[in-house]
């Protein structure tokens, strides 16, 4: 099964290393990783999507929560959660490509954020699924350059993940 | 206020940490460092001869003490020849400190004169590591260190120091951190009230219970705590090889260590046993041969600190994170108002026990009667009895570890020092000067083969220079034994470099650096030699004891078996 993990840790050069040379040095995987300072300029927010029934992200968990920079962290799959990610994709745009483009590009309320006469640059936010369903409708018409930034996520409700 | 430069704030330090010996060896970005210990008196520094006997050196003062080692080297290769020794300890969970000598700041990433990354390259072997950014970070940096080396589950901590950190012209605040805090760091102590009381239970109800410890009951100070449970409840008692020492081994309720190369009683009882009482182990694959196949009628009771270990191979029944001492008096204390065992089925465990026991004693070995190789099994057994069982007893890895650990039996913790996760060869000579050094008044004995022996025996130097006078059992059977053992098991015989045709005479080696050494070949000379070696108080002493190679280490495993699957002789299978 999926799961998204969102990590606290220090904002201290090499932490982000602990964190990835633990899943290749204990043969776990990552899907996407997306990581960036928050609010609190000492923590910084990592976020892994990994696959892996419940014994080996059990594992994963404790192994990361015995990581010493690794604040908090809480595996948002456990609960309803919000998850985003934002995506950037050239496609070809000649033709009568370019009003089906277009006509795609509202019905996924996404926004093309550049133009030139040949193509779009087209920008996405949505679950992974989204993201996954805009490029496989893009597929026939010609998908030239993807830019995705990994998954981020927030659990709702009151639940909040700080130190 | 006292101002004082990076280096000297270290060698301070180490002084007001309580540490008397660190081992290492210099080098240029280690040479501030090194001019600091030399103008000072408190904290005497051990040249090794090659990095890796420095670690060695800690983590056997580590295991014996149970206090961090603590260990200097300088950049580059000087760092990577510590490597082996750092993996060795993160594997056993040993205390060690480990501080390097880095390039100065400006040139790192410029693959400067004697750079390595070596944050980089000791992330997955380290419990933590530190890279020193600014002089007077030192302080708390070094106590962060020594704090997370020596609690939780303990392990061995990397500081890399550039150069320009310890410039004698630059000088800061120097205050002694008496403590630290990490907020995202506080091990646990006290295990979970609930769980604890459910695992009593289970203990009391239970029909064929064991009781299997590890090193972590050895590292928690917990065997005290062990032995009153074990005795109250009159449970057998299994300790893992790591654990060997946290219980008794002359007491009838021990029943030695199981797995690959086990007692017979402890794998056949630990396989048929309904409950096993985990503590402070971690289930490695060479106790529990094939997992899907390991104690098919046991619920598995797991108590450790470190809960990353807990479920990781065998899934336990009752998780309890928690240190070994703490959840220990706690279950004695619930012991006290509750009902007792279950006698009438523990009286017929003991029973079936004592039948597993008594079928293979006295048939481990055929001991060599005079004028036969002597079997390196009866050496081991010697060295037990002229030591009265209460040395500190290092070994090497291999055949002669196995043998060590089976024949010499252990009646308390610390005294058993050996490479069991990593398997480092090399890892025994220099641990055992590690120890002799910090425990003059006791008898360390180095089991060793001449291929372990070898890789490590340039440390004869240090004993020469620092006068260590360990005594050294080398069990010569002029080849790699284990490998030798599998060839013989899985290769048809087919000794691949498993065997050494050009062996140094050891008599030779040992006093060209002004030790004696003693060839033995027979049981008549054997008990002379080890009686003279040990009068010798003062003397590192080597025998060089001639074995007979065709020996192999049983009982041993069947591959992908049961724990109770085993190879019983080289004629014998359960």
């Amino acid at each position: 099964m999926r799961h998204i993990i969102s990590i606290l840790m220090e904002n201290e050069p090499g932490a982000l290393s602990r964190v990835v040379g633990l899943f290749s040095q204990r043969n776990f995987n990552i899907e996407t990783l997306n990581v960036a300072p928050t609010d609190d300029p000492t923590l910084s927010r990592l976020t892994v999507t990994t696959v892996g029934d419940d014994r080996v992200v059990e594992q994963i968990t404790k192994h990361l929560n015995k990581l010493v920079d690794v604040v908090k962290l809480v595996d948002l799959t456990e609960g309803a959660h919000i998850e985003r990610e934002l995506m950037l994709v050239k496609v070809k745009a000649t033709g009568s490509a370019r009003d089906e483009v277009k006509r795609t590009v509202d019905i996924f309320r996404a926004q093309i954020v550049d133009v030139t006469p040949s193509l779009y640059t087209v920008q996405i936010t949505g679950d992974a699924g989204k993201l996954d369903a805009f490029l496989q409708a893009m597929g026939p018409i010609g998908v030239l350059e993807v830019a995705r930034t990994g998954v981020s996520g927030i659990a709702r409700g009151e639940k909040i993940l700080s130190v | 206020m006292e101002l004082l430069s990076g280096a000297d704030m270290i060698a301070r330090f180490l002084k007001d940490e309580g540490v008397e010996y660190i081992y290492g060896y210099p080098g240029g970005a280690a040479l501030h460092i090194y001019d600091a210990l030399f103008r000072q008196d408190d904290v005497k520094h051990i040249l090794v001869r090659h990095e890796q006997a420095a670690t060695h050196m800690a983590d056997g003062y580590a295991r014996a003490s149970g206090k961090p080692g603590v260990v200097l080297v300088t950049s580059g290769p000087g760092a990577t020849n510590a490597v082996t020794g750092i993996a060795t300890a993160y594997m056993d969970s040993i205390p060690m400190v480990v501080l390097c000598g880095q390039v100065a700041s400006h040139l790192i990433g410029e693959d400067a004169f004697q750079e390595t990354d070596i944050v980089g390259v000791t992330r997955p072997i380290v419990k933590h590591s530190f890279s020193v950014r600014h002089p007077s970070e030192i302080p708390t940096i070094l106590k962060k260190a020594f704090y997370l080396a020596s609690t939780g589950r303990p392990g061995p901590v990397v500081v890399d120091i550039p150069k320009d950190m310890t410039a004698p012209t630059e000088r800061y605040e120097y205050v002694y951190p008496k403590k630290v805090k990490l907020r995202s760091y506080s091990p646990v102590t006290r295990g979970h009230a609930g769980q604890i009381k459910k695992a009593v239970d289970m203990m009391l109800k239970a029909r064929r219970p064991v009781i299997f410890a590890g090193g972590g009951v050895i590292s928690g100070r917990a065997s005290e705590a062990l032995t009153d449970l074990a005795k109250r409840l009159n449970l057998p008692v299994i300790t893992s090889l790591m654990g060997l020492g946290a219980y008794p081994q002359n007491d009838r309720q021990s029943l030695g260590w199981p797995g690959m190369h086990g007692s017979y009683e402890a794998n056949m009882a630990m396989h048929h046993s309904d409950l096993v009482f985990g503590i402070g182990v971690r289930f490695d694959d060479r106790v529990t041969n094939n997992v899907s196949k390991f104690c098919p009628t046991a619920k598995i009771i797991h108590v450790d600190i470190d809960p990353s270990s807990i479920s990781k191979s065998v899934q336990a029944d009752v998780p309890i994170v928690g240190a070994a001492d703490n959840v220990l008096n706690e279950m004695l204390g619930l012991l006290s108002s509750r009902e007792s065992v279950n006698q009438d089925a523990l009286e017929a465990w003991w029973q079936q026990i004592e039948g597993w026991r008594s079928e293979r004693a006295g048939k481990l070995y055929e001991p060599a009667t005079p004028g036969e190789p002597l079997k390196p099994q009866q050496v081991v057994e010697a060295v037990h009895k002229i030591t009265h069982g209460d040395a500190f007893v290092v070994t090497d890895v291999g055949q002669h570890q196995m043998f060590a650990g089976q024949y010499y039996k252990f009646n308390k913790p610390n005294r058993w020092i050996s490479s069991s996760g990593l398997g480092t060869m090399g890892f025994g000579f220099p641990a055992a000067n590690g120890i002799k050094l910090n425990y003059p008044d006791d008898d360390v004995v180095l089991f060793t083969g001449e291929g372990s022996f070898q890789m490590m025996m340039q440390e004869l130097s240090t004993c020469k220079q620092f006068n260590i006078p360990v005594k050294i059992i080398n069990l010569n059977n002029a080849s790699l034994g284990m490998v030798r053992q599998w060839q013989d098991l899985n290769y048809k015989s087919r000794h691949a470099h498993s065997y050494m045709e050009s062996l140094p005479d050891f008599e030779k080696l040992i006093e060209a650096y002004g030790f004696k050494a003693m060839t033995v070949r027979t049981l008549e000379e054997l008990e002379p030699a080890l009686e003279e070696a040990f009068r010798l108080k003062d003397e590192l002493v080597f025998l060089d004891i001639h074995v007979d190679p065709r020996e192999h280490v049983y009982p041993m495993q069947v591959p992908l078996g049961a724990m109770r699957d085993m190879l019983l002789s080289k004629t014998e299978r359960t």
